[in-house]
């Protein structure tokens, strides 16, 4: 082609000035929104701890985490008790809703069931997600707590001796909340075990079949081992989401000031606390209940944090 | 029973036998135990339907959505079964309607930079990651921060402040979504508009965004649903109200606030409207979940 005709051309396929201005400012724009995540994120940390200065230096560190003692009336805090509760009630419901959890991982991914089967069943799980918490308050308080009234109180009858069963169980406790929260955090075990081991590479399953291995010395020894770190950050975020839950457990657990270690005893949890007496504080009660609440926020963004790099991590190997 | 000609064939026969039987075991007893898994975590979703179903029903009435919540009765009182909550649930329309307002622009504009400008960049990935790591920050977080930053400031506990707290739930919820939808869009689109002489203000919001919005509207109704749910980011940002109220900055019921506030009274005909604040709630999170499958399909 020659010189000449290309100049010539060229002049037409420019943008106009206006034009090349809205094509910028538009990405700046969406630039602008892109980063305003970050900024969010960055914002929520520090409007909370500057709310809960006057708390942080009244109490320090060490002194709040470790006193179980929340007193308004004396305006003396100490959240041991709701972080023990926070700790206590979502290691419970790891420990009900992990292996259930991958128990239908692993129904869902292999071909145990027809796809008519299946598809269904993914949904219902996905729907147990998707229940709003205070409904499943409500049903623990006035179903759950009934039905499980009567075989808590014979553990407690004969098995009163074990610290954890020694106190008679009421309607509310650290049990209640914690199967409530085990039926809440089970849909994303669940759903991010099943990514993980379906997308286990399928030439080492029929590398083990080939071996002879059966379809569950494969699953024992090949796809749940690979599959294992995508669990793991499953796991992980279900912790995350398990301390921050706030409704379900506010309405169950009792809201008790003393901590205990039996499992019928009332308790309460971080974000109970703040349910519960934020409506109602002032001065540094606020502040206080701000201190609880960069607690939480600082325990979820570590457990978070870590499963993210946990499932990025997973996410690479596997390309 | 054996002969001596027979008896080597019987003999690796029945080792066979054996070996298969014990794996056979062991595989019937792992498929029960996954099944019995399946059938455990079906239960609690299957009595929480039927409790909520049954004993939300039999106050589903017209004027549950017109009248205010009653004061409380004893069972035999003639007017027991009188009055609803027709302020909550345009309450609950108000705060998730100004999330909305906020969350739905900021959250596709933000995935547009993320789909269109920068994918695959540092900036991006580190974005991608934050999204992530917000949408793991607690609910009742999200309403401490909107009470410190618009309660504490107006004096006043609003639909606002907790518009705000919500739209910062549903943000990662719609970012993730869309961001997906955007990039799920087929690249010769993209060069088609380009090599057509379209800008890329004009590629994006002309090709992509269209191509997309199936998938986008998919999320945001999730989002939705999820967040006209939500209460504790609600409980002492809106705070509550037993009065009609249309003023954005001042306290406002919800049906979630509602559940818990009537669920921990001890009067029956507050609990009986508790259920069935519960059964509209779980209604919606249902149909929501069905239309986005019906989308999710048709395309």
């Amino acid at each position: 082609m020659a010189p000449a005709v290309e100049r010539n051309t060229g002049m037409s396929y420019e943008r106009t000035q206006t034009s090349r201005v809205v094509d910028n400012g538009f990405k700046w724009l969406t630039w602008l929104f892109g980063v305003g995540i970050g900024v969010t994120l960055l914002a929520i940390a520090l409007q909370v701890a500057i709310d809960a200065w006057p708390a942080i230096q009244k109490f320090g560190i060490f002194d709040f985490i470790t006193v179980a003692r929340w007193n308004p009336v004396e305006d003396i805090y100490g959240a041991w008790t709701q972080i023990y509760g926070t700790l206590i009630t979502s290691f419970i419901a790891l420990l009900i809703a992990v292996p259930i959890g991958v128990g239908v991982a692993i129904i869902l991914s292999e071909d145990f069931l027809p796809e008519r089967l299946r598809q269904p069943l993914v949904f219902m799980v996905e729907l147990l997600a998707a229940i709003p918490s205070v409904v499943y308050g409500l049903w623990g308080m006035f179903v759950l707590a009934p039905l499980l009234q009567g075989p808590m109180t014979w553990l407690h009858q004969n098995f009163g001796w074990i610290p954890l069963f020694s106190t008679p169980p009421t309607g509310r406790g650290i049990y209640i909340a914690s199967l409530v929260l085990a039926i809440m955090i089970l849909p994303i075990i669940s759903s991010i075990s099943r990514d993980s081991l379906a997308s286990v590479n399928p030439a080492l399953r029929q590398a083990a079949y080939g071996l002879g291995a059966t379809r569950w010395e494969t699953l024992i020894q090949v796809i749940i081992p690979t599959a294992i770190s995508g669990i793991i950050g499953g796991v992980m975020l279900a912790l995350g989401r398990a301390m921050g839950e706030t409704m379900a457990v506010t309405m169950l657990i009792g809201n008790s000031p003393r901590p205990s270690p039996s499992l019928f005893a009332q308790g309460s949890t971080i974000s109970a606390l703040l349910a519960n007496q934020f409506a109602e504080a002032s001065g540094l009660q606020v502040a206080a209940l701000m201190y609880a609440a960069l607690i939480l926020f600082v325990l979820t963004l570590i457990v978070n944090v870590l499963a993210e790099y946990i499932v990025k991590k997973v996410e690479i190997k596997k390309l | 029973m054996t002969s001596p000609e027979s008896s080597p064939a019987l003999s690796k026969g029945r080792s066979l036998t054996r070996t298969v039987s014990s794996k056979t075991i062991f595989s019937n007893v792992m498929t029960g135990l996954v099944v019995t898994c399946a059938i455990l975590a079906l239960i609690p979703l299957v009595a929480l339907l039927y409790y909520v179903i049954t004993k939300g029903i039999v106050r589903i009435s017209p004027q549950l959505f017109t009248q205010l919540p009653p004061p409380p009765f004893p069972r035999d009182h003639p007017q027991f079964n009188s009055g609803g909550f027709g302020n909550a649930v345009v309450g609950t329309f108000m705060t998730v309607g100004i999330a909305s307002l906020i969350s739905i622009p900021f959250g596709i504009l933000a995935s547009i930079y993320l789909s269109e400008f920068a994918r695959d960049t540092k900036l991006a990935n580190a974005i991608n990651f934050l999204t992530n790591v917000l949408s793991g920050v607690p609910s009742i977080v999200m309403g401490v921060f909107a009470y410190g930053l618009i309660v504490v400031k107006t004096r006043s506990y609003s639909a606002v402040a907790a518009g705000v707290a919500i739209a910062v739930l549903m943000l990662p919820t719609i970012v993730r979504t869309s961001t997906e939808a955007l990039e799920s869009v087929p690249n010769n689109l993209r060069q088609a508009s380009v090599g057509l002489g379209a800008s890329s203000y004009q590629t994006v919001l002309r090709v992509i965004l269209p191509a997309a919005i199936p998938a986008i509207i998919t999320g945001i109704i999730l989002a939705i649903a999820r967040a006209a749910g939500e209460t504790a980011p609600v409980l002492f940002t809106a705070l509550f109200n037993n009065f009609w109220n249309w003023d954005p900055w001042r306290p406002t019921a919800t049906l979630a606030v509602l559940v818990y506030n009537y669920a921990i009274t001890p009067f029956a005909n507050w609990q009986e409207l508790a259920w069935a604040a519960a059964l509209v709630l779980v209604t919606m999170v249902l149909v929501a979940n069905i239309l986005a499958r019906w989308i999710v399909r048709r395309r």
